[in-house]
């Protein structure tokens, strides 16, 4: 089950290495995002695109806010 | 979009995966690093002065002036122990009788606005409508700062145009 994390947490686990991962539109995460984040768009998240994802290590998810 | 991302991922078999449910608003109205293109016109939250006098509901006025007089501005907000916004003072009600507090005096439920939304698009609302400085709150309220209109104005990068 997925964990929730606040901001604090996100830079915590940042730190440690976690993976932060944007899941908007790729026009949306080129406009702006959270600094050193990738984008992997909840529309295009599949076995194929998520293998650019390292599963040894933390992933956090987010979007704009709790849509 | 986050969660079902999150469950998505550990449908795929990764398992250590959290979510920042709170998300990009949450981290810009925080001020925190940004990148992007247009990550370099600022946000309220970066803008806001932090440094707004405020006081308590039962704060004598007399008190309270001296204290906002000292630093020069012409607001003071008045919060609850929870630094929820209550209400605003400004103007001739600091010339009130020194005994009357804060609670009789102020603006209640004044109008305040997000920290994450663009300074570009909030100037040119207090443009229109000839604003001198909003309250910024998170959402559920809490004190997050004051944002004047020269400050605004003083923050927005040359190559940005404002309507």
């Amino acid at each position: 089950m997925p964990t929730d994390v606040t901001r604090e947490e996100v830079q915590q686990l940042v730190a440690a290495g976690a993976q932060l991962v944007d899941v908007l539109p790729a026009d949306e995460y080129a406009a702006e995002h959270i600094a050193g984040a990738c984008n992997l768009p909840l529309k295009e998240l599949n076995r194929e695109t998520a293998a650019r994802l390292d599963r040894d290590r933390a992933v956090i998810v987010y979007c704009w806010d709790y849509q | 979009m986050s969660p079902r991302a999150a469950w998505r991922l550990e449908s795929l078999g990764f398992t250590q995966v959290y979510d920042y449910a709170a998300g990009e608003a949450d981290w810009f109205a925080n001020g925190l690093p940004r990148e992007g293109r247009d990550a370099s016109i600022p946000r309220v939250g970066d803008v806001a002065d932090r440094e707004v006098p405020t006081c308590q509901l039962d704060d004598h006025i007399g008190d309270v002036r001296e204290r906002v007089r000292a630093t020069g501005c012409d607001t003071c907000l008045v919060m609850n122990d929870e630094r929820v916004v209550l209400g605003r003072l400004r103007g001739n009600t600091f010339d009130a009788p020194a005994e009357r507090s804060a609670e009789e005096l102020m603006v209640a439920g004044p109008t305040t606005i997000r920290p994450d939304v663009r300074v570009t698009e909030m100037l040119e609302r207090m443009r229109e409508k000839n604003i001198a400085s909003v309250i910024v709150t998170t959402s559920d309220g809490r004190l997050v700062g004051l944002m004047d209109r020269a400050s605004a104005e003083r923050a927005i990068p040359a190559e940005v145009t404002v309507r």
